[in-house]
């Protein structure tokens, strides 16, 4: 198991965002994370890689409990993220920001070698002819790879994905699909939130689905979208659901 | 032929070294006075730049290692007859030692809690040694004019402390440029651009922001030695004066924050323009309110200020500039 969350909540003040999730993660895969709007996805990442301390729970990455360690420790071990809302380094080039992630990541290059891994992962990606412009001057598409290349950059064992086809049109989105299958071929074990459902449905070996903070469903895409509980989640009224879905494969 | 390596970082010592050396060449005590003045403004506002310009925070009360260092050499050299070097070094040590020591504290806070925390701990500073009758408590100290003869007279001992704060100049400087093109100095700017990504890209922002704050505070505590040998007493008022501190983010903004070149070029500008105000009759009352007019127009209009905005004018000049 790559990585293992166990009973982990979060309570902001009287909100419980992620209420007893458990799940295990084995290495390779790709697991998708979804449920509507404010079902704590993004919570739990944030939980994940330390952003902020469960307030209860455990997190084992790689056999290491790093529950509440700061990000930068999830960062050395191999932890890798982006960001649903971009968080690009604006006054940097494109290629100083995937340096940062070269230099800062796993393996913790020098910045000679992290220069040219940050290359070979903007051609990966498809950055590359961007990489002297500064990173505030790329459209939504390309800083979302930005984020990607960041957190490729630093070869991780564990990459969280959050929303990262959000925003794109349908011939990035499939581009982006690539990407993602490409990645995984290179080993690499990810966890993704999404919500465009024929791409998270055609990529996720397993997917897992919270609501209101809880896990309600898991297993594999077909299971979850058969499971009724999963369609009223999502559309309130399952027989509404059931009347949709099958419209969807009509 | 090989391309110049680092144009950046020689035309910036050029320029100060050329500089540096006019008053040796015609021997003008009054040039080699203002010259001086220029110099330990570079000094100061390329150490400042390092925690201001490439990390992002805004030490307004940076002057306070200035003022520390300069106390503790000056009462070496003046109380315990030390020789100015070993004075430096202890200059320098202490300054950064405060700044390791509060970097763990004071560089949690961000933005402007930062700003503040740092103006408090400066007039900390000065309360505090207005109240330690060691260092002469609010009227300061004196050097004895004898410590001078060791240097082979006032004369020389000038113009010692004036080459003297030049090579503490080119270092600071040196220092800076690979500060900014190192690894350290990346993980700095990331920090800079947004500190919460740069830590879940691995950067160990707290480590990084306090040897920043350490290495930005031991030119400073090192060219307070040197000016207050040169001045020949030291007083709370012109050791921890909070009016230079501001001073000094007016030259770095207004020469370009985060490049090498713009606190020498701003340096530079600010002085000129500063005697030129304290000479007219008109504004030599108001000089400060002038200062603070500038800051407020370079934030609004160049916020990267001279070589900042030369930078992004032509790609040709980011070559050649940093």
């Amino acid at each position: 198991m790559i990585l293992q969350v166990q009973h982990v909540t979060k309570r902001f003040g009287g909100l419980t965002a992620v209420n007893d999730v458990t799940f295990d993660l084995p290495k390779g895969q790709i697991l998708g994370l979804i449920g509507p709007n404010g079902a704590g996805k993004t919570t739990l990442f944030n939980c994940i890689n330390g952003v902020y301390p469960p307030t209860e729970g455990k997190v084992i990455f790689n056999g290491k409990d790093i529950t509440g360690s700061p990000t930068y420790k999830a960062a050395a071990l191999g932890l890798s993220r982006t960001h649903q809302i971009v968080r690009p380094l604006n006054e940097l080039s494109v290629e100083q920001n995937v340096v940062v992630g070269a230099c800062y990541g796993r393996e913790k290059l020098g910045l000679r070698k992290a220069t040219a891994v940050a290359d070979e992962v903007m051609e990966f990606v498809g950055i590359r002819e961007r990489a002297d412009q500064l990173a505030s001057s790329l459209n939504v598409a390309q800083k979302k790879r930005l984020e990607m290349a960041r957190a490729l950059a630093a070869r991780p064992y564990l990459l969280l994905l959050d929303e990262v086809l959000a925003g794109l049109n349908t011939a990035e989105v499939s581009s982006m699909l690539d990407t993602i299958r490409n990645i995984r071929e290179q080993g690499v074990t990810i966890i993704m939130i999404e919500h465009i459902m024929h791409a998270v449905m055609s990529l996720s070996d397993r997917i897992i689905v919270l609501n209101y903070g809880e896990l309600i469903a898991e297993g594999t895409p077909d299971e979850v979208s058969q499971n009724p509980e999963v369609i009223e989640a999502y559309l309130g009224d399952p027989e509404l659901a059931a009347q949709l879905l099958e419209e969807e494969r009509a | 032929m090989k391309r110049i390596r680092l144009p950046g970082l020689w035309i910036t010592l050029i320029l100060v070294i050329g500089v540096g050396v006019i008053p040796a060449i015609n021997g003008s005590a009054s040039l080699r006075e203002s010259m001086f003045t220029i110099l330990m403004s570079v000094a100061l506002a390329s150490s400042l730049n390092i925690i201001l310009g490439y990390t992002g925070y805004v030490s307004f009360g940076h002057i306070v290692f200035f003022g520390v260092g300069g106390y503790l050499g000056f009462y070496a050299i003046s109380q315990l007859g030390w020789n100015i070097l070993p004075a430096m070094l202890v200059g320098g040590l202490s300054a950064g030692i405060l700044a390791f020591l509060l970097g763990a504290t004071v560089l949690r806070l961000r933005g402007a809690y930062f700003a503040l925390a740092t103006i408090g701990i400066n007039e900390a500073m000065r309360a505090l040694v207005i109240n330690i009758p060691l260092l002469g408590g609010p009227v300061g100290m004196e050097m004895h004019f004898s410590e001078y003869k060791k240097y082979g007279g006032p004369m020389q001992a000038l113009w010692m402390v004036y080459w003297g704060v030049l090579i503490v100049t080119v270092v600071t400087i040196i220092v800076s440029y690979y500060v900014k093109k190192s690894k350290f100095g990346l993980g700095l700017m990331a920090i800079r651009e947004d500190e919460d990504a740069a830590e879940v890209m691995g950067v160990v922002a707290p480590r990084a922001k306090t040897w920043a704050y350490v290495l930005s505070a031991i030119f400073p505590g090192i060219i307070g030695v040197l000016f207050f040998f040169k001045n020949g007493n030291i007083e709370p008022g012109d050791a921890f004066r909070l009016q230079f501190s501001i001073e000094l983010i007016v030259m770095v903004m207004l020469g370009g924050a985060g490049t090498v070149l713009g606190p020498v070029i701003g340096s530079g500008l600010y002085q000129q323009l500063r005697k030129a105000l304290l000479t007219s009759p008109i504004f030599k009352n108001i000089q400060l309110a002038v200062a603070g007019f500038l800051l407020l127009l370079i934030i609004l209009f160049i916020p990267a200020g001279a070589v900042g905005w030369l930078r992004a004018k032509s790609v040709k000049l980011r070559r050649v500039l940093e």
